[in-house]
């Protein structure tokens, strides 16, 4: 990979969130990059840690939530080191985030109108009222939104154009990274498929890189250039999209996808997976998954697996390299 | 066709719109919201019908007026061909056991303060079917068809105790511990993770044959449909546009809201691209219905008479349905 390409490095990232039991390891060592212009679909199932990863990148967390160590690199600065100054600079301006319910995102009190200005002069001092209607106007346009809409309220508007109201809230100020939390989970069906091609229009144009957080694997199949599947706070596999839906190889990937639904597939039935996902208070030792893994072998429980190269997948599995 | 089982006729369901007191007092004109208009169909005995829609498209109201959870304001719900829509609330309760529910979250279905094992045992009390050890070996029984086991240990157990895969379990057994013939099962498994929506269905399918069940399976997930429906009816508005067996309706929908929605549902295959176009827009307000078919605003195939009448079901073969005079008559046969 050409090193002035990458957009974001993040190195070995840790996040926990001490609680009254114990400490929650909602991220456990988890490194992954991403290049300018390259959307990245984020698989898992709920507390996998995948959200989590999501809010540290802009250094979100809610507290108790706070990461323990790691880097996360964005243009070769550090993130987590970061002065609160430079990171709103780089919140919104660089990198922007959208999330699954675009009603609680936005605020009932302000028209959208409201919501453009104030977001462009948080960070565009000094631009006109007159200037910054323009812009939202121009933003609206660009999303198949009529602009005689922006001086309504949230409430007089559905779900689907929320969700775009918030996109155009987050590109306004031309971030080169969009991270997006579930987007479409809050929408229905056809709403979902506008939206997934709304997005796929704006990064072509924009050549924006995106992080697409979801937990349905249908949802960033056409999308993604690679997907990174999570399980337990660690990464299972990482693979170009085609490559992973083709020929997955980490257990869990592949009980993953044999248990999603495929209309247009022939399947009598679906593969169910045993047991459930891990405690990650008092995570299971070794390899996360191996207590639910029909293929696990005697080093699967002593010791994690490091990410392992095969095929251009990047997969943390013992099946495919031994211990060093 | 088996021998039916439940059938709907003409349901409706208008939920008057709460306005304040003044507006009450003022304004003549009373405003719905048109949840439900005029909807029938029937379900064989032993058979699976899908009702599939988007939010707000009628779907979980029907579910609740047949089980008269919800009081229809126009309509007739036959159960063994017995109308209980004139049951009195007496006689309702008799029949209660036989029709049973799933409701979508099962967190919010069950007691907090139950322990799993009282929470499915309590019907039995309820109905008087069985107490004591009677009641308990029944528990434990139907605990472990649903795959609760060990269930002397998780009998004990509270809901924040075991994992959401396991709660949906106990609702489960708790909907045919009084082995019922009919269940309405309302997004038995949207709430679910996918690992675990795998399970249930496979739990669900395999009851099913076990305890002889007949399930209208609400969803807005139409992948999920093939593998458990037998039928489905494709809901829009409140209002049927399409039913008809599942092959049949999959392999060759005719309403072009149903060739929408099936063509909106995400593939799980990254060479896979879309067919349709997604229409513009999205569903109109159930308080003021569009005129005639309420798909027109958005139909590529609209013409005039489509804003005029509200088209009825005409059959296109096979048991299959559709509300479409448009298409169902462009197909040349």
């Amino acid at each position: 990979m050409d090193h002035t390409e990458t957009l974001l490095d993040i190195q070995d990232l840790r996040v926990e969130f001490p609680i009254s039991i114990g400490t929650v390891r909602a991220v456990q060592g988890v490194s992954l990059t991403l290049k300018r212009g390259e959307v990245m679909g984020l698989v898992g199932e709920s507390g996998c840690g995948k959200s989590t990863l999501g809010f540290s990148l802009l250094r979100l967390l809610r507290p108790p939530g706070r990461i323990a160590s790691g880097r996360i690199l964005y243009h070769g600065r550090d993130i987590v080191a970061m002065e609160e100054k430079e990171l709103l600079a780089v919140r919104g301006t660089g990198i922007a985030m959208i999330f699954q319910d675009p009603l609680t995102s936005l605020n009932p009190l302000m028209s959208i109108s409201e919501h453009f200005v104030e977001t462009l002069r948080t960070h565009e001092k000094g631009i006109s009222r007159h200037d910054a209607l323009e812009r939202a106007g121009g933003m609206l346009e660009s999303l198949g939104i009529g602009t005689n809409r922006l001086h309504e309220y949230p409430h007089q508007m559905s779900g689907g154009m929320r969700q775009r109201i918030m996109i155009g809230l987050a590109l306004i100020m031309k971030p080169d990274l969009l991270v997006a939390d579930e987007p479409t989970t809050a929408l229905d069906v056809i709403v979902e498929a506008q939206f997934l091609d709304l997005l796929q229009t704006l990064r072509e144009s924009l050549n924006l890189a995106i992080i697409l957080i979801t937990h349905n694997l249908g949802n960033v199949a056409q999308l993604s250039d690679r997907i990174t599947v999570m399980y337990g706070g660690t990464i299972a596999e990482v693979a170009p999209a085609q490559a992973l839906f083709d020929e997955p190889l980490h257990p869990y990937t592949q009980g993953l996808l044999a248990s999603i639904p495929n209309i247009r597939l022939e399947q009598p039935r679906l593969h169910t997976m045993p047991g459930s996902t891990p405690d990650l208070v008092d995570p299971p030792s070794g390899c996360i998954f191996h207590p639910r893994c029909g293929r696990a072998m005697d080093i699967c429980s002593r010791q994690r697996p490091p990410a392992f190269l095969r095929n251009g997948h990047e997969v943390s599995c013992w099946l495919y390299g031994d211990a060093p | 066709m088996n021998e039916e089982l439940i059938r709907v006729d003409r349901l409706t369901m208008h939920f008057p719109l709460q306005k304040g007191l003044l507006a009450n007092l003022f304004v003549r004109e009373k405003r719905f919201v048109h949840a439900v208009n005029s909807v029938s169909f029937a379900i064989a005995k032993g058979e699976v019908l899908g009702l599939v829609g988007e939010s707000g498209s009628g779907k979980t109201t029907t579910g609740r007026m047949i089980l008269r959870l919800l009081e229809p304001t126009a309509g007739e719900v036959f159960y063994k061909q017995d109308n209980i829509t004139a049951y009195s609330a007496r006689d309702m309760e008799c029949i209660r056991e036989k029709m049973q529910v799933i409701f979508q979250d099962p967190f919010a279905s069950l007691s907090p303060r139950m322990s799993i094992g009282d929470a499915i045992s309590h019907p039995l009390k309820i109905h008087g079917l069985a107490k004591g050890a009677a009641a308990r070996d029944m528990t434990l029984a139907i605990m472990e068809k649903v795959g609760l086991s060990p269930a002397p240990f998780l009998y004990r157990k509270y809901p924040h105790q075991i994992s959401g895969g396991q709660r949906q379990r106990a609702v489960i057994a708790r909907a045919l511990i009084t082995r019922p013939d009919f269940v309405v099962a309302d997004e038995p498994i949207a709430m679910a993770d996918v690992s675990v929506r795998a399970m249930i269905l496979d739990l669900m399918a395999q009851l099913k044959e076990e305890f002889e069940l007949t399930y209208l399976f609400i969803t807005h997930d139409l992948a999920t449909c093939k593998y458990i429906c037998d039928h489905i009816a494709i809901m829009y508005l409140g209002r049927i546009v399409e039913i008809g067996p599942l092959r049949s309706v999959f392999s060759n929908p005719v309403h072009p809201y149903t060739a929408t929605l099936l063509d909106a549902v995400p593939v799980p295959d990254p060479r896979y691209r879309r067919t349709h176009r997604m229409p513009r827009g999205e569903i109109p307000s159930p308080i003021d219905l569009p005129p005639g078919c309420s798909f027109h605003t958005r139909c590529p195939f609209a013409r005039e008479s489509c804003r005029v009448e509200v088209p009825a079901l005409t059959e296109v073969g096979g048991a299959h349905a559709v509300a479409c005079p448009v298409r169902a008559g462009s197909r040349g046969s």
